[in-house]
């Protein structure tokens, strides 16, 4: 389908061999970091996040700046006229006049489609409440694609919030693009994914196995994906409660593991993973975390120049 | 139409036909029906019908409905037939459809949705996924909505 001027609104949008050509981009980057030094000189990203971020906003203003462009951030809220109550489309229509790309994460979803549907620029959805996290999880996939050499025929794990998380959610249905032997999903039953995502699952013909226990399936796991309990999108603290500290990964937990076992995780973690864990040869997750620059870089070149 | 009629023809009018049995009353109520606009209205619930077994007709003396009205009608009552009646005949007669897609008539089930953002200027929009057993996805936020969803929210208006 090709890149050139299109938004990122979910990783649906794309398609197996898109994603491809963006892992080939992402690569090439890796290995000659100053041949794309210049590529997008003059270009105005604007970072517009109603929600904190640290990783996304920071490797999205950094891929700008590697690739010679530059970046305008909205800044918090209270400092905005969203203070004085200005709303989403009025923003982003002035976003709109100013900048060549506009990176968007809203609480309110469906925020980044709304946003395109305004926008004449491309606009890049850097999440949207529950839903979508489109730029994760190519992060996540080429994370795969690069620590394993691929993702076809992996016995795939998508551990904890699976309900409220949009990385997990955008992960999942990133997967559906491949052809994963297995894809275990990993949660307390109250954090069991939506029913649109079951879904795209039942309709991409995944073979997915839904449990509580890692017991259950972690010498088997090629990939253990594992994410944070989204404490700030529950409607009621009590459900909260109920399913905090529901999950650890420890030494003990991956006494089973494969060798080659890999952990992932979209980071902030809060506990999740022992810190010990972080030592052993499974943890991949700073190195993920490092991958989101190129990747990113990979992707504001291919919509700004094809 | 039934053996024997229970209410008179009208003259000027709608005949809603072929509703299912027992949905009636919610077609009455998603018209926005209370009985106080002054229109003749009959209703006949759980009569026999050669294609559904048993059927409801909604007959309204006066009143011609709107393209909305009727996409309403068709995701309740999706077997239902608008006969429009001029001078005791009826002149023209169709089936209702479901649409492929739903604009501003539905509300998205998600609070969180952007739709439901009162100070943004945006429509309701759902593609039909499935249309039985009815099925729709938000166009801006993807929550599913089922024909429980859209029975409960539509007889609740």
């Amino acid at each position: 389908m090709g890149f050139k001027g299109r938004d990122v609104l979910s990783i649906l949008d794309f398609n197996r061999e898109d994603l491809e050509t963006l892992f080939k981009v992402a690569d090439d980057i890796k290995a000659n970091p100053f041949k794309y030094s210049e590529e997008l000189k003059g270009a105005v990203l604007a970072t517009a996040f109603f929600e904190p971020s640290t990783r996304t906003r920071l490797s999205f203003q950094t891929a700008i700046l590697r690739l010679g462009g530059s970046y305008i951030d909205l800044g918090e809220i209270e400092r905005s006229s969203i203070a004085k109550g200005e709303n989403i489309a009025d923003t982003v229509k002035m976003l709109d006049s100013y900048v060549d790309i506009i990176v968007i994460r809203h609480r309110i979803e469906g925020t980044a489609k709304f946003a395109a549907e305004i926008a004449e620029s491309p606009v890049i959805n850097a999440g949207d409440g529950r839903k979508h996290h489109p730029t994760q999880a190519m992060i996540d996939l080429y994370s795969i694609h690069t620590f394993k050499g691929g993702i076809d025929g992996l016995n795939v794990a998508v551990m904890g919030d699976l309900k409220y998380g949009r990385a997990a959610t955008s992960l999942i249905l990133g997967l559906t693009l491949f052809k994963p032997k297995a894809l275990y999903l990993i949660s307390p039953p109250e954090l069991r994914i939506r029913p649109e995502v079951m879904e795209y699952l039942k309709q991409a013909k995944v073979n997915f196995i839904e449990t509580s226990k890692l017991e259950d399936c972690i010498s088997e796991l090629d990939v253990l994906y594992v994410t944070r309990i989204q404490k700030e999108r529950f409607p009621d603290p009590a459900e909260y409660e109920k399913v905090r500290g529901s999950y650890r990964i420890t030494l003990e937990t991956l006494k089973e593991a494969k060798d080659d076992l890999i952990i992932l995780h979209p980071l902030p973690k809060v506990g999740e993973i022992d810190l010990k864990v972080d030592k052993t040869k499974h943890a991949k997750y700073f190195e993920q975390a490092a991958l989101g620059v190129p990747v990113r870089m990979a992707l504001l070149k291919l919509i700004t120049r094809g | 139409m039934e053996k024997e009629l229970l209410v008179r023809k009208i003259r000027e009018g709608t005949v809603i036909d072929h509703i299912p049995a027992g949905k009636a009353l919610t077609v009455f109520k998603i018209l926005g029906l209370t009985g106080e606009e002054g229109f003749t209205i009959a209703v006949v619930m759980n009569v026999e019908s050669r294609k559904l077994g048993k059927k409801d007709i909604v007959k309204i003396e006066g009143k011609f409905l709107k393209p909305s009205e009727v996409d309403k009608i068709a995701l309740i009552a999706p077997t239902a037939t608008i006969n429009i009646v001029r001078n005791y005949e009826v002149v023209t007669k169709r089936r209702v459809e479901i649409p492929d897609e739903i604009i501003n008539i539905l509300k998205c089930i998600n609070p969180n949705c952007i739709t439901n953002k009162s100070n943004e200027p945006v429509s309701s929009v759902f593609k039909v996924i499935s249309k039985r057993p009815l099925k729709l996805v938000c166009k801006y936020c993807d929550e599913i909505m089922t024909e429980r969803d859209v029975i409960k929210q539509l007889a609740a208006t």
